[in-house]
């Protein structure tokens, strides 16, 4: 059946309330599967070997030894995984890069893996596979891979104008008008470059997965991940299966935030069981984590704004170059994309390059490729300001884009949260709070897209009119709540009444991940049309009961009422009446709905900060943080609120202590958790938020997704204020102790 | 592997000389077991020391405090009457880690893993502790800025194991304090570590000493940086003297967790910062 996705501007009941969410027992009594919690008779244990070197060339892999070790079971290396991608290089390169075929591309990279009876065996079997690497020069810096003689890493990538190899591998352009008369019409022109390090997104989940692949070649696999539909397309395309035959089950999530919607250990771990006849189970430990899987890009960015007296920009450039680890991606073309999104600009032009260096293969990470290009202009906005005199935030203000403005990307904008969201941060009393010596205040604003995809959910009445609602989005901040509240709100019950699941993947259709903030937005819409269609469904019954027309019948407050002549006095029938009546009406009740959610509503966000700066010492300590975001509609405040902080919380670990450190020999020096800062509790203030309703106007309730956009504005709303609190403009990210205490050093000498 | 948890020091010492494998003394294993996850120790014998009564137990008699090698760092800051004595020292043992770690930890196996950057070597060094060294047939007391004699090289011979640590008897006036430079507020290792421990007289500092943590090889004294406050109120000139010959002292790498040049100039300053919290705790006035 068709539904229309208009916003209808409906009065909510459940909508909108905070309920316990239904995973939260189990996840705070340690009850909770995640992907290393499965077990399966007979299973072994799965290990990786990995390259110890940036860029070597695999001259020979003897596992001859290792085989013979009582208790191996099966050994992989590219050898044992043909290439069954055909023309699709993206896949390929997964291919390679779950595997190493001849060239080990980073550090971390894997060239081979056991399946044994137990971690002990599989660690000897390790260390008697003998692998003859021949070094090759190594590029770790985006930089220095885009100069002429730099090391290249793959031959098929060519220079577009030239033919010749090259490590860039993808360049992007956007924006419209004529920068150069844009930048003639100017009283003021800022230019600046910057640069941010590579960050993880830190999921305290390690990769984990137990697979199990049968001997007629049906399988199943249970793993950690932000789409198990997605994994299961990837890992049976891989290893040459049908779909049908591969059932993937998603764990419980110990965060993704991006990088669980990527393949790393899952293929392998099926390659293996598959060798081995046997259940196989693989659990990253922290430092694979690091080195293999997930790292956003390291950028170098040049930005150059232009703006009249009045503060209006005339004119913008950004030149954005991104790492993308070993293979080819689109990160620097998404930063292109997002540059200026924020502002209503006339002449506006924006190039991405993608730049392959031997690192680790970048992953989306909330937000993808957003925070960088904001932390350069967002820095460079607060510079005109303070050129021409201007309070930043009314700067920003002056430039907003809002409905109608054409986005430097290409649409044209709808009804936006920049402008409301600025305004709310003017009038925030946070604004006006007092700021003590070596204090500062930063203020910044984000943008995301957003995205919708395939959605499809069942929406199931139990014989007790007990709801179970079952979703094909992985839940990775509170969805199965809010989905929940949503089906309860469409139903006219109590929340309590409801139960969502997240299927597996031989129990719906194909879900697109839970990606680009999808998860509410999409399968809320899918929600809406299920509990609709399960409506009519009730409503049938009701007519066959009452031996009315169905047209008579209506649904209210959680029951099917007659109406009209003579039917005045019949008594409503309850969702759990026509429950209960089922069978003798029509067998089991349900609604179904599969939807392309399209139109998911752009989001803005704009932040304040105060750091206060150890002028002597560098160390900086974020005394206050507010988080204003338009949510469209929060279904479940908390959970809105929760990704307001913890993409603010993870903007300021990435502001000021999170990097990739390389040696010289391109080797990461600081895989773990000791000497890769990620916050901990006491480094961060309680973080405010502040909600804006802007309904999506293709949305039944105005939702707009809300999970990543928070992770945007931190970098920038940190420089500005440690910038306002010691007067040094940091244009390097992390702003740790070192790099402030030198740029404090530089300024006075 | 094997391991052993003998019920005395002597039993510790004999198991230690006797094995030809590579050994390991078990303290509390934060070190040790983190170690050998990463697959960068595999002993063949390993001492649990922790079933050693004498090793347990913090006992105080008119030469000062004795701190048994298994006792966590968490029990020290249960220790009244030791935190008063030696705040800093207290302080800095209670740096390592989280609330979990605490409860494992120990200041004799931080001293033992002879990390640059331990937290609670400076403040020990400081405080004038010493290691009280037992083999089979021996026991010693050696200066704590002994034990260590490089990065994760200790001066312990081949049977030796460290059975406790002693600080003096403190006197009236007295005070001490460490402070650590991290990225992070917690669960970080310290960039620059100083540790300063003196007593007053009259108002005025009578004897002191400094040390520094992560600016060189090993945990180092200062005694230029004690002189440059001995026979002072603390002033700014004296404090600039301190925080000058804390730098010069400095013999730093650049790495993953800082360089040269920000270790040396912050050396000085936290040096600077812990003398002035160790003045106000003997009871000096600023």
């Amino acid at each position: 059946m068709g539904h229309d996705s208009t916003y209808t501007n409906q009065k909510f009941k459940v909508v909108g309330t905070r309920v316990n969410r239904p995973d939260g027992v189990d996840k705070v009594t340690g009850r909770a599967k995640y992907g290393a919690d499965a077990y399966a008779p007979g299973q072994l244990v799965g290990l990786f070997l990995r390259s110890p070197h940036a860029h070597a060339k695999i001259k020979k892999i003897d596992v001859s030894k290792a085989e013979k070790l009582d208790g191996v079971k099966a050994i992989i290396t590219s050898a044992d995984l043909p290439d069954l991608t055909g023309d699709d290089r993206d896949l390929t390169d997964i291919l390679e890069n779950c595997m190493a075929r001849g060239r080990a591309l980073y550090d971390g990279h894997a060239v081979a893996a056991v399946a044994a009876i137990d971690m002990q065996t599989a660690k000897k079997a390790l260390k008697l596979i003998k692998i003859s690497y021949q070094k090759l020069p190594h590029v770790t810096d985006v930089d220095q891979a885009m100069e002429p003689g730099a090391p290249i890493i793959h031959d098929f990538v060519r220079d577009r104008k030239t033919g010749k190899p090259s490590n860039v591998c993808k360049i992007s352009q956007f924006g419209h008008g004529d920068v150069e008369a844009g930048f003639a019409e100017a009283d003021v022109i800022i230019e600046k470059t910057f640069k941010t390090e590579q960050t993880h997104q830190g999921y305290i989940e390690p990769h984990a997965c137990l697979a199990n692949i049968s001997s007629d070649n049906t399988g199943e696999l249970w793993v950690t991940t932000q789409g198990h539909f997605g994994f299961r397309s990837t890992c049976a395309e891989l290893l040459g299966m049908d779909v049908a035959k591969l059932k993937v089950t998603s764990s419980e999530i110990g965060g993704g935030f991006g990088g669980k919607t990527h393949v790393w250990i899952e293929p392998i771990a099926l390659a293996l069981s598959r060798k081995a006849n046997r259940p196989v189970k693989v659990v990253m430990s922290r430092d694979e984590v690091f080195r293999a899987s997930g790292p956003t890009s390291a950028t170098s960015i040049d930005v150059k704004i232009g703006a009249k007296k009045d503060g209006t920009i005339t004119g913008a450039t950004a030149d954005l170059r991104y790492t993308n680890g070993a293979f080819p991606g689109f990160w620097a073309m998404l930063g292109s994309m997002i540059s200026f999104a924020c502002y209503d600009i006339k002449h506006v032009k924006s190039i991405g390059y993608d730049v392959i260096v031997n690192r680790p293969k970048v992953a989306a990470y909330r937000a993808p490729s957003a925070p960088m290009p904001a932390f350069a202009i967002e820095s460079v906005m607060d510079l005109i300001a303070a050129e021409l005199k201007m309070k930043p935030i009314e700067l920003r203000i002056k430039n907003a884009a809002k409905e109608g403005t054409r986005a430097s990307y290409g649409p044209t904008y709808g009804p936006i949260g920049i402008g409301p969201t600025l305004d709310a941060a003017k009038n925030h009393p946070h604004m006006r709070a007092r700021l003590k010596k070596n204090q500062g205040r930063g203020v910044a604003c984000g943008f995301w897209f957003n995205f919708g995809g395939q959605t499809c959910v069942d929406l199931n009445i139990g014989i007790d009119g007990s709801v179970n609602l079952i979703v094909g989005t992985v839940d990775v901040g509170g969805s199965r709540a809010s989905l929940a509240l949503i089906a309860a709100e469409e139903l006219g019950i109590p929340y309590e009444q409801v139960r969502a699941n997240v299927g597996d993947t031989a129990s719906l259709g194909h879900n697109d991940m839970t990606d680009g903030s999808r998860g509410t937005f999409s399968s809320g819409m899918a929600t809406i049309f299920a509990a609709r269609n399960a409506i009519t469904v009730l409503r049938e019954r009701a007519a066959k009961t009452w031996d009315i027309p169905l047209e008579s019948v209506i649904w209210k407050e959680g029951a099917a009422r007659a109406t009209g002549k003579g039917n005045s006095n019949r008594p409503p029938l309850s969702l759990k009446e026509l429950a209960a009546s089922a069978p003798n009406t029509g067998g089991p009740i349900a609604g179904h709905n599969e939807v392309v959610a399209d139109n998911a509503g752009v989001s803005f966000a704009s932040h304040i900060c105060d750091v206060e700066v150890d002028p002597e010492t560098g160390v900086t300590k974020v005394i206050r943080y507010t988080v204003i975001q338009d949510a469209g509609k929060a279904v479940h405040p908390d959970y809105v609120e929760g990704q307001l902080q913890g993409g603010a919380a993870q903007g300021i670990g990435w502001a000021l202590n999170e990097e990739y450190v390389y040696g010289d020999d391109g080797c990461l020096q600081n895989p773990g958790f000791l000497d890769y800062r990620i916050p901990v509790c006491s480094d961060l203030p309680f973080i405010d938020t502040q909600i804006l309703e802007i309904p999506n106007p293709d949305h039944p309730y105005g939702i707009r997704g809300v999970g990543e956009t928070s992770i945007v504005p931190p970098l920038a709303a940190i420089g500005n204020a440690v910038s306002n609190a010691v007067g040094v403009r940091m244009n390097h990210t992390p702003m740790s102790p070192i790099r402030i205490l030198k740029a404090i050093e530089d300024s006075k000498a | 592997m094997r391991y052993e948890a003998p019920g005395t020091t002597k039993e510790a010492a004999a198991l230690l000389e006797k094995e030809k494998g590579s050994v390991h003394v078990l303290a509390g294993g934060t070190d040790l077991i983190v170690r050998m996850r990463l697959g960068l120790v595999e002993p063949d014998l390993i001492v649990d020391i922790k079933h050693i009564p004498t090793m347990q137990a913090i006992t105080a008699s008119a030469s000062g405090t004795r701190i048994g090698a298994a006792v966590c760092n968490a029990r020290l800051g249960e220790n009244k009457a030791l935190k008063k004595a030696w705040p800093g020292v207290v302080e800095a043992a209670n740096l390592i880690g989280s609330d979990q770690v605490q409860s494992r930890s120990t200041i004799a196996g931080n001293l033992c893993n002879a990390s640059p950057a331990a937290d609670s070597v400076p403040a020990l060094i400081a405080a004038g502790a010493k290691a009280i060294v037992v083999s089979k047939n021996k026991r010693r007391t050696v200066a704590v800025e002994k034990i260590v004699s490089g990065p994760g090289q200790t001066s312990l011979a081949r049977g030796e194991v460290v059975e406790a640590i002693t600080l003096p008897k403190r006197p009236a006036r007295s005070g001490d304090a460490y402070l650590r430079l991290t990225p992070r507020t917690e669960m970080d290792i310290a960039v620059v570590g100083a540790g300063v421990s003196l007593t007053l007289e009259r108002g005025v500092v009578k004897t002191a000493r400094v040390a520094l943590g992560a600016v060189a090889p090993t945990a180092i004294l200062v005694p230029a940086a004690a002189r440059a406050i001995i026979g002072t109120k603390l002033d700014d000139a004296a404090l600039d003297k301190l925080a000058a010959a804390c730098s010069a002292k400095c013999d730093p790498i650049t790495d993953k967790r800082g360089t040269i040049e920000y270790r040396t100039k912050v050396a000085g300053v936290l040096g600077k910062r812990a003398a002035k919290i160790a003045f106000q705790r003997a009871g000096g006035v600023l």
